[in-house]
């Protein structure tokens, strides 16, 4: 549904963004046609992989089932998610992703050092729709 | 600090779920708010409608739609959308045309029948618009947002399920009071405890409802306004519609993530509090003249922030500022005397409008009930998806 926004099985698996040559700003999702920073005098836009680990900037879940284009099975009964928010130091961006399943707002604080891990969004018969999620660390 | 608009005419559609179309809604407000102003439709020179983006072509051709139902009558016409801002970027087109000449009276409607649940983005598959990503890729609905911010609040400023209760038990106070209200009926902190989580920590009783609805004003230059025999008319003073600016480090509707500070330093300013000062610049006022305020209660915990970024405390000072009653009918700054989305639920493109409605019968002191003694100066305020917000500022 979308390319290009991360890379990478296990340990490797990364976010891609674009980062600025000219201003060193880093886009994500990925900005491939221009530069957004309007100080900037525009430079090429270099696919670059995020820092694998980040802090909690806030998180929260979805108690009820999110409409579509969300896919999910209306037969069976609704799982709620937990989403997070997580702030990457060196790229100085807050990145929005859902925690892994299993994780719930019990488990996570805002400060809390989370990874980026991949994951599935769904599946049909023809298609794995992959993801990334991310995990609180020291969680298996 | 620019010239003034009078506003002659404020009218509203009751809120709720009527199950009709939006441009019955607007219709009926158009002609409370003709009537209000005293002012005969084939008399408007221009009208400006707030699109909403459902209901396909009618929608998104709102000004026109309007000036069909109350009778082609070769006004000029213009359709505006802004998300949230809508409303106000309708005024602000109306108060623009007015100021530079372009016409002596201005009709300005909004007007929505919204589906029922969450919001959803438009239909297709459209990998390439950021309200169809996070819907598609997080699932991440509006009250999840402002579960985001809420939660925040309570880790940085230590805010608590209570101090949100707080904020709809004011609300539904005031919107029993209201009569274009959809929800009239006090809620009590136990009844806010009780009710569902939505997106954790918000309950389904701190986070507004969709809902049908219309408003609509009509303005006019100050000279047709005495010419009128309005003498000494609310006045529109400002109307903030400024962009965030580059990099916006709070992530925001309907964004995955916020710009990166890695290569431009933020401003120390939020973009919230950014749409406020340009209305105080504006307008030559600030925060210590206010009477009341109307912002977005879009959640509970959205209110607290707004009082921070109007400048009614200091940061993170917003929940101590409710808790002492600085903004509940009586204080010093009563915010919300509506009822606000609270009590009304949302009508996207009639929201911004209604809040000018709500602070123009309170300057007039034809609030009924609800009525803040001797209001003289008010904002309005609000922020919506890609960027939009706006404020106004009304004097009498
Ligand atoms: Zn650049």
């Amino acid at each position: 549904m979308v390319t290009g926004w991360f890379v990478g099985d296990g340990e490797d698996f990364r976010l891609l963004g674009t980062r600025c040559s000219a201003c060193v700003s880093v886009f994500f999702p990925r900005e491939d046609t221009h530069c957004r920073n309007p100080g900037c005098r525009g430079g090429d836009l270099q696919e670059v992989p995020l820092s694998r680990r980040g802090r909690v900037w806030s998180y929260t879940d979805s108690r009820y089932r999110p409409p579509s284009p969300y896919v999910t099975d209306p037969e069976l009964p609704w799982e709620p998610y937990a989403l997070i928010a997580v702030e990457l130091e060196s790229e100085r961006i807050v990145v929005l992703g859902q925690a892994v399943p299993g994780v719930t707002v019990a488990d996570l604080t805002v400060g809390m050092e989370v990874e980026v891990v991949p994951g599935v969004l769904g599946e049909d018969a023809e298609t794995t729709w992959t993801t990334w999620r991310w995990r609180p660390t020291g969680v298996a | 600090m620019t010239a003034e608009v009078a506003v002659l005419g404020a009218g509203m559609h009751p809120w709720g779920k009527w199950g009709r179309g939006f441009v019955e809604y607007g219709v009926k407000a158009a002609r409370a708010a003709l009537a209000d102003a005293g002012v005969d439709w084939r008399d408007v020179g221009s009208i400006v409608g707030a699109d909403t983006v459902r209901g396909g072509y009618p929608g998104y051709v709102a000004g026109a739609t309007f000036a069909r139902a109350l009778g082609w009558q070769g006004a000029r016409v213009a359709s505006v959308y802004a998300a949230c801002a809508s409303g106000a970027q309708a005024i602000n087109t109306a108060r623009a045309q007015i100021l530079a000449g372009l016409a002596d009276v201005v009709l300005v409607v909004g007007a929505d029948a919204a589906p029922k649940g969450f919001f959803r983005p438009a239909g297709g598959d459209r990998p390439d618009d950021p309200d169809w990503l996070r819907f598609r890729v997080l699932g991440a609905t509006n009250p999840t947002y402002f579960g985001l911010y809420a939660r925040r609040r309570m880790a940085v400023h230590g805010d608590t399920h209570e101090d949100f209760a707080q904020v709809k038990v004011k609300n539904a106070a005031m919107g029993a009071l209201n009569p274009n209200a959809r929800y009239r009926k006090r809620v009590t902190a136990e009844e806010v405890a009780a009710s569902a989580v939505v997106a954790d920590p918000l309950r389904l009783l701190d986070i507004c409802a969709t809902s049908d609805g219309g408003a609509a004003l009509v303005l006019s230059s100050m000279e047709f306004a005495r010419r009128h025999g309005a003498a000494e008319p609310v006045r529109i003073r400002a109307v903030s519609t400024v962009t965030p600016r580059y990099p916006n480090t709070v992530l925001d509707l309907p964004d995955i993530a916020t710009d990166s500070a890695a290569g431009a330093e933020p401003s120390a300013e939020s973009f919230r509090a950014s749409i406020a000062r340009a209305a105080y610049e504006e307008a030559g006022i600030g925060p210590e003249d206010l009477s009341l305020a109307e912002v977005y209660d879009l959640s509970t915990a959205l209110e607290l922030q707004w009082y921070e970024d109007l400048g009614l405390c200091g940061d993170g000072e917003g929940a101590k500022l409710l808790r002492e009653g600085v903004t509940a009918p009586g204080g010093r700054i009563p915010v919300n005397p509506s009822g606000g989305l609270a009590s009304f639920g949302e009508a996207v493109p009639a929201q911004a409008i209604a809040q000018v409605c709500e602070v123009t019968w309170q300057l007039r002191g034809q609030a009924g009930d609800r009525q803040i003694p001797d209001a003289r100066v008010a904002v309005t305020a609000n922020q919506g998806l890609f960027g939009h917000g706006s404020a106004v500022v009304a004097v009498r």
